[in-house]
């Protein structure tokens, strides 16, 4: 187990992506991170996903957005650190990249107006991974930030994000893209079959929309390419931690072993483990007191117990699987849920002891 | 109302929630409850994530239907299948006179394409193999564990949507099929499946009357999963108590007992809450400290749930069976 802390780590990188399977803490925990490294005087970024309505109450998000606004951090923003945050909007920030890439106005406008895109951008399984990436590195690039957090959507499958960059790209180098935009009669005649095929399924008028799109998406794709490129090695840099947030069941343990190992197998390291949710370590006891008014008192000790010893037997497999010897945080259930400022500041303690 | 008079009401429960409230336990205990009272259920997992396996210790359960714990003295057999969105399209497609052209689509990709333009469609293919199912199998009761919340919807809400998106041809004629189904009571209802925290109950509370608003689909009982159980005793006054234990490791205790207490407050908030906002009966599943899930602790759930369904009554349902009959 590396030997560094949580802070040192965090005060080092200017990049940090929480993953981790549903329901762990990952926006939790990205908030609150964030808010440390604000007090501590940074210049902050915070991409939100999703975030449990009383989080973003408390944070003054009120809305998705695509730009962060400032968050006022009161009396404790006096280090000459900023938190800025937002709540990302998929849709627009996609609409915002196809604006950016297209050669004109109008070569953007046939593209958002097609109902294919429309799929795309609001339904795809990836996209908002695809986004959260895409926001990550426009504010990276910006330099307007000392540390960009990002929080990713509950996937299981790590590739979901890693791989979500080419998401575009893939469709675009598709078989049927290219089978369309081909300029050999057989090529085209072959197409045009599987297309009519195709409309016996769905419908002529979808077969259309996707036509039409790849057809609006002519002389984009190099763009495209070279910019999923950039994010990779965005994340791949130095500059790039991230942070696997887990709970210790069985169940979210083996996730987030895969997790690890997808990201491993990307030459991604896993810089540190956050084992959220713990049961709280109350003293073990050498004697048992006998006087009937403890025997309540005496079972809730035990069952918290029994399940903080399967907690560490998960714990244990987890890091077994991660290589890269990560810096592991440990924090604890809080007796209740983390909705306010208050609570973050809580949970902050335990994730930055010091 | 007792538990088989229960599984009688409909042939379909479709288990759904938040990730990792509780479904997939949730759903084998239904099995494990319903086998006992004599019916052979089938329990159908949709995400491929084969998590029903361990809990039954079996191995793999893939897209055939298998046996997963066979009959003995006191209960039936439990039956199970895995349908994905991928084999339930290229099936529909072989059944539908496309062996040709699912090939085809198959062999370039073309899929993906088809799944990406008309979105929704996997999920009403993988509906519309559990409507067949529902006809078909010998189960008495079809149980499903469907995916997390999020996609709970998307997944009950494709047959509206294509119903609508696709005004002809063999598509529009599935979505018609499989909507009717979802909104015939007898054919199936939903049960939601929640913790008593804030953020899944939030949840449970949209996903109910999205799901009335939207499908039309009868709802059931909601299920409180992982309740503590209430200790009784934990607000005495421990001071002047007797003991052979330092003042540091009473405290100790009693901090246990505090957090027990309040994290039970907090769940029985939530609890309230949820009753408050959503008219539906709750049956409420206690937390298991004692070990990981397995099969005796789903077994000890399913005890839980029969007491919790002998505990409740549901309008009407009774009059129904017996009118059928
Ligand atoms: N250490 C903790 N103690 C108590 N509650 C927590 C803790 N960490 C997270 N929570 C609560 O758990 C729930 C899920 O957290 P969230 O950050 O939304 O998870 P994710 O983003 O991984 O889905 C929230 O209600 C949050 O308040
Ligand atoms: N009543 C319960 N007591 C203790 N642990 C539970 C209980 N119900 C579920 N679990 C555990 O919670 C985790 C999530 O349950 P699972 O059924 O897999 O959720 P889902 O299918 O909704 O994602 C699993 O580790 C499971 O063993
Ligand atoms: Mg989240
Ligand atoms: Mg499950």
């Amino acid at each position: 187990m590396s030997t560094r802390s949580f802070v040192e780590l965090i005060a080092d990188k200017s990049i940090v992506v929480l993953a981790g399977t549903g329901g762990v803490g990952k926006t939790t925990t990205s908030a609150v991170v964030a808010l440390h490294a604000a007090k501590a005087g940074r210049k902050v970024a915070l991409v939100t996903i999703d975030p449990a309505k009383r989080l973003a109450d408390a944070l003054g998000l009120d809305e998705l957005s695509n730009e962060p606004s400032r968050i006022d951090l009161g009396a404790d923003g006096n280090d000459g650190g900023e938190l800025w945050a937002l709540m990302l909007d998929t849709k627009s920030t996609f609409d915002e990249l196809i604006t950016r890439y297209s050669a004109d106005p109008a070569q953007a406008q046939r593209i958002l107006n097609n109902d294919f895109y429309g799929n795309i951008s609001n339904a795809l399984s990836g996209t908002q991974e695809y986004m959260a990436m895409e926001k990550l590195y426009e504010l990276a690039e910006g330099g307007d930030y000392d540390l960009v957090i990002v929080d990713t959507p509950p996937s299981r499958n790590a590739l979901a994000f890693l791989d979500s960059p080419n998401m575009l790209t893939r469709l675009l180098d598709h078989w049927l893209y290219k089978a369309l935009m081909g300029s050999t009669r057989t090529i085209m005649k072959a197409s045009q079959l599987l297309l009519k095929q195709l409309s016996k399924v769905v419908g002529g008028e979808v077969v259309e929309d996707v036509v039409a799109f790849f057809q609006a998406f002519e002389g984009m794709e190099d763009g495209f390419k070279e910019r999923s490129q950039r994010v990779m090695e965005l994340l791949a840099s130095d500059a790039c931690a991230f942070v696997l947030v887990a709970s210790a069941r069985r169940d979210t343990t083996i996730e987030a072993a895969y997790l690890a190992r997808q990201l491993a197998d990307n030459d991604l390291d896993v810089a540190a483990v956050v084992m959220n949710r713990l049961q709280p370590d109350f003293v073990r006891l050498n004697r048992r007191p006998r006087a009937p008014e403890y025997e309540p008192f005496l079972r809730a000790h035990d069952e918290l117990h029994a399940l903080a010893d399967r907690e560490e037997t998960h714990i244990a497999s987890l890091l077994s699987q991660v290589e890269s010897d990560p810096v592991v945080v440990r924090v604890p259930l809080l007796a209740t849920d983390v909705h306010d400022l208050d609570g973050m500041n809580q949970l902050g303690t335990k994730i930055f002891p010091n | 109302m007792d538990p088989d008079e229960y599984f009688n009401r409909t042939r379909m429960v479709i288990v759904a929630g938040k990730g990792g409230v509780g479904k997939t336990v949730l759903s084998a205990a239904l099995a494990r409850l319903a086998a006992r009272t004599g019916l052979t259920a089938l329990l159908v997992e949709v995400d491929g994530r084969n998590a029903l396996a361990p809990l039954f210790e079996v191995g793999e359960i893939g897209y055939e239907e298998a046996v997963i714990a066979s009959a003995t003295d006191d209960s039936a057999k439990i039956l199970a299948r895995s349908i994905t969105p991928d084999t339930a399209l290229v099936e529909w497609l072989d059944d539908h006179g496309m062996k040709l052209v699912s090939k085809r689509l198959q062999k370039t990709g073309a899929i993906d394409v088809i799944a990406t333009a008309t979105p929704g469609i996997k999920d009403l293919l993988v509906l519309g193999k559990i409507k067949q199912l529902v006809v078909e199998s010998d189960a008495d009761i079809v149980i499903v564990d469907a995916p997390a919340a999020g996609h709970a919807m998307t997944f009950l809400r494709a047959p509206a949507l294509l119903a609508e998106m696709a005004r002809s041809g063999p598509i529009n004629t599935q979505a018609h099929a499989v909507l009717a189904m979802l909104q015939d009571p007898k054919q199936c209802e939903v049960m939601l499946v929640t913790l008593p925290e804030e953020t899944p109950v939030n949840e449970l509370i949209d996903t109910a009357f999205q799901l009335e608003d939207d499908v039309g689909i009868q709802l059931a009982p909601v299920v409180v999963n992982g309740m503590y159980p209430i200790i009784d005793g934990l607000d005495a006054d421990l001071s002047g108590v007797k003991s052979n234990l330092g003042a540091a490791k009473i405290d100790e205790l009693r901090a246990a007992g505090d957090f027990r207490q309040q994290r039970s407050i907090l769940q029985a908030g939530q609890r309230a809450r949820l009753a408050e906002m959503l008219p539906l009966e709750q049956l409420v599943l206690p937390y298991v400290f004692d070990a990981d899930i397995g099969l005796p602790q789903i077994d000890e759930l399913a005890d839980a749930l029969a007491e919790a369904i002998a505990n409740i009554e549901l309008p009407g349902a009774a009059d129904e069976t017996a009118g059928d009959q």
